[in-house]
């Protein structure tokens, strides 16, 4: 019976882990949270690239600098290029209205953006832009099609194509698409550019969860003492359970 | 001076005794298993939500405008802030998980017969409250799963013929789920309903030192002071409040101070939650997605509808059985019926047997099929409701229902095997 019971827990427990699987496939992005210079780096590119259209209006510049080992007036210098203060929020001075007529929906608050779509999912969006000469900006998404985002990375990775191979295919030769390859034209090649997204998610990831690096290190030393407690608690009741055994 | 002084209070206010009838000698089986620890942790859960809610409510701002904004504000900017808000969070869930293994115990050794019902009832209304207080709650953040999963559930409230459309009015205190709504959802589920609650629980822990504590076995501890039963040395060893020897009438037998012996053995339990619980919290908050929705972290959006609405995980059983019929208002009475059914059982069962362990193998079977048709219904409330899905929502419910029927039917007559006389 107890037996039966505890599988039927068991079986609720995995219901947990299941979640609708996205259509296409992620690629698992390649993050480390203590990893302070590729956060900074992650920073640099989200302030240099993002902020443009997409705030964070949850997260303080103050906090940053601060998590990123990033000193004040060095942040300031290069980080910061409107003359905000330092406790104020990332924003930018688009108005919804605006991005919502340049782009056809306003560019979302990216804040949260890693706990909504998962960094995983990022790091293979920000991959798949690929040349569409039917979309407005030249581009389209394999992740998110039809989005309305330009390629804003393209500097870096180059305009990537979708590239076909001619192959033999039941004995006819056929064109069969192989993936996305760039036209080599930007400034870092494939590997660097992999490596440049995962900082820029890496640093999304922490901006989702600032407290997260905290969480575990105090959690760890919650567990330790519970474990003691456990223990103790253990000990205590056998102790006065003597009496009715 | 000390004694004096209490004297005083206890001839005004007698505690000491209360505290002796209620604590330190009152009467509790000596065979409680793993399975009755999840009352205590209830209570336990219940002061956490409390607790870390009064400090939440300090920053929370309860407007269509602040909301979303305040609860970034509380993750981020107020000293453990994220803390409280996850032991907020995570606690939510962990309501649900303990009341559910609570309320299963009480079905397995028949908790809810004679004497008991009323103890039943008022966990039932209990459930009912949490459940509200747990809906309510999960508005308050207004992000996007707050925003469409109140949508869907106050929708349910308008399929009632005639007069759903003006409730729904009267729930919202607007033509859709705006800042009105929100407010009102705030006074309700920092005041009201903890207050009900608090009052219900106070009660449900009153009916039960009134009737007294069921066990494993099912059968009394408290026996008749006719010579039929005597008391062993062991039993003789304890003193229990006179109120429940009922002036000699009766002789209690394998019984033992809730305090100390159940007090530490909770604590131990407590230990073991907490292990679990704090886990959860400071590793895994979000709880694979199902504590806190990824949408959620989205700020609601009326014009944006997710492209897939599930309710949190406690209310999916519930809400797979509202879906499986085709009719919108009779699923919705077919999911009220769920509930209704659960708080019948003391006369839908008409056994006079209460434990498992002494009922017959029908008994166990059928028992068993609720377990696999709630869960069932749990994993198919998340999923979405299309094709083998609906199917399948429409055949465990069949069997969730079932098992009610079943039991009516069986339990009259049930051959059962016989009861010891002393708790084994």
């Amino acid at each position: 019976m107890m037996k039966n019971l505890f599988s039927v827990i068991a079986l609720v427990a995995s219901s947990w882990a299941m979640a609708a699987g996205p259509a296409v496939h992620l690629d698992k992005a390649p993050i480390d949270l203590t990893d302070k210079a590729s956060l900074q780096n992650g920073a640099r590119l989200f302030q240099n690239y993002c902020l443009g259209c997409h705030q964070m209006q949850y997260q303080r510049y103050s906090r940053t600098f601060s998590d990123l080992d990033i000193p004040e007036e060095v942040g300031m210098e290069n980080l910061m290029f409107t003359g905000e203060k330092v406790g104020d929020h990332i924003t930018n001075n688009m108005s919804a209205k605006d991005g919502e007529k340049w782009f056809g929906a306003t560019p979302p608050d990216l804040t949260n953006v890693a706990r909504v779509r998962g960094p995983d999912w990022l790091y293979t969006y920000l991959r798949s832009f690929y040349a569409d000469p039917s979309r407005p900006f030249g581009v389209n998404n394999e992740v998110f099609p039809l989005v309305g985002m330009p390629h804003v990375l393209q500097e870096l990775q180059g305009m990537p194509y979708k590239a076909y191979e001619t192959r033999l295919v039941d004995g006819e030769s056929k064109e069969v698409y192989v993936g996305l390859s760039t036209d080599g034209s930007g400034e870092l090649n494939a590997e660097e550019y992999d490596r440049a997204v995962a900082d820029l998610v890496n640093y999304l990831e922490y901006v989702g969860e600032p407290t997260k690096l905290e969480a575990r290190e105090l959690g760890t030393k919650v567990m330790v003492f519970l474990l003691i407690f456990f223990v103790l608690a253990y000990l205590l009741k056998k102790e006065y359970w003597k009496d009715v055994h | 001076m000390f004694k004096n002084l209490m004297s005083w209070i206890e001839y005004r206010l007698p505690f000491m005794d209360k505290m002796n009838l209620h604590v330190m000698q009152y009467p509790a089986p000596k065979n409680f298993n793993f399975w009755y620890f999840f009352g205590s942790l209830a209570m336990l859960v219940l002061v956490n939500q409390i607790l870390t809610g009064i400090w939440l409510t300090m920053n929370y701002v309860p407007s269509a405008e602040g909301a979303f904004a305040s609860v970034e504000y509380i993750m981020r900017d107020v000293d453990y802030g994220w803390l409280l808000r996850y032991m907020h969070s995570t606690g939510a869930s962990a309501f649900f998980v303990v009341v559910y293994l609570h309320m299963l115990r009480g079905m397995m050794y028949g908790s809810y017969q004679k004497p008991r019902e009323l103890l039943w009832i008022f966990g039932m209304l209990i459930f009912l409250v949490l459940m509200a207080e747990a809906f309510m709650g999960y508005l308050l953040p207004w992000g996007q799963m707050s925003f469409w999963g109140a949508q869907v559930i106050i929708g349910i409230f308008g399929t009632i013929p005639f007069v759903g459309e003006d409730l729904t009015l009267w729930i919202r205190g607007d033509y859709v789920i705006s800042g009105a709504t929100l407010n009102r959802f705030f006074a309700l589920h920092v005041i009201a309903l903890p207050l009900v609650l608090v009052i219900l629980v106070f009660l449900h822990i009153m009916a039960l030192h009134e009737v007294g504590s069921n066990n494993p076995d099912g059968i009394d501890i408290k026996k008749d002071n006719d010579g039929s039963v005597v008391q062993t040395e062991a039993d003789k060893k304890f003193t229990f409040h006179q109120y429940f020897t009922r002036g000699g009438k009766k002789i209690i037998v394998d019984a033992i101070p809730f305090h100390p012996y159940y007090t530490v053995k909770d604590l131990l339990g407590v230990a073991g939650f907490l292990l679990i619980f704090a886990w959860v919290i400071f590793f895994f908050p979000e709880g694979g997605g199902y504590f806190l929705e990824p949408p959620n972290f989205e700020p609601a959006n009326a014009l944006k509808t997710p492209a897939h609405i599930a309710p949190v995980w406690y209310f999916t059983p519930f809400y797979a059985i509202l879906r499986a019929i085709p009719h919108p208002f009779m699923g919705a009475v077919a999911m009220f019926a769920a509930i209704v059914a659960l708080a019948l059982l003391p006369w839908l069962d008409r056994g006079r047997v209460r434990s498992i362990r002494y009922r017959s193998g029908l008994h166990t079977a059928n028992l068993i099929n609720f377990c696999i048709s709630f869960v069932a219904l749990g994993v198919l409330g998340v999923l979405p409701a299309e094709g083998i899905y609906t199917l399948l929502a429409q055949i465990f419910s069949f069997t969730y229902f079932g098992f009610f029927i079943l039991l009516w039917f069986y339990s009259k007559n049930e051959k059962t095997k016989p009861l010891p006389v002393r708790l084994t």
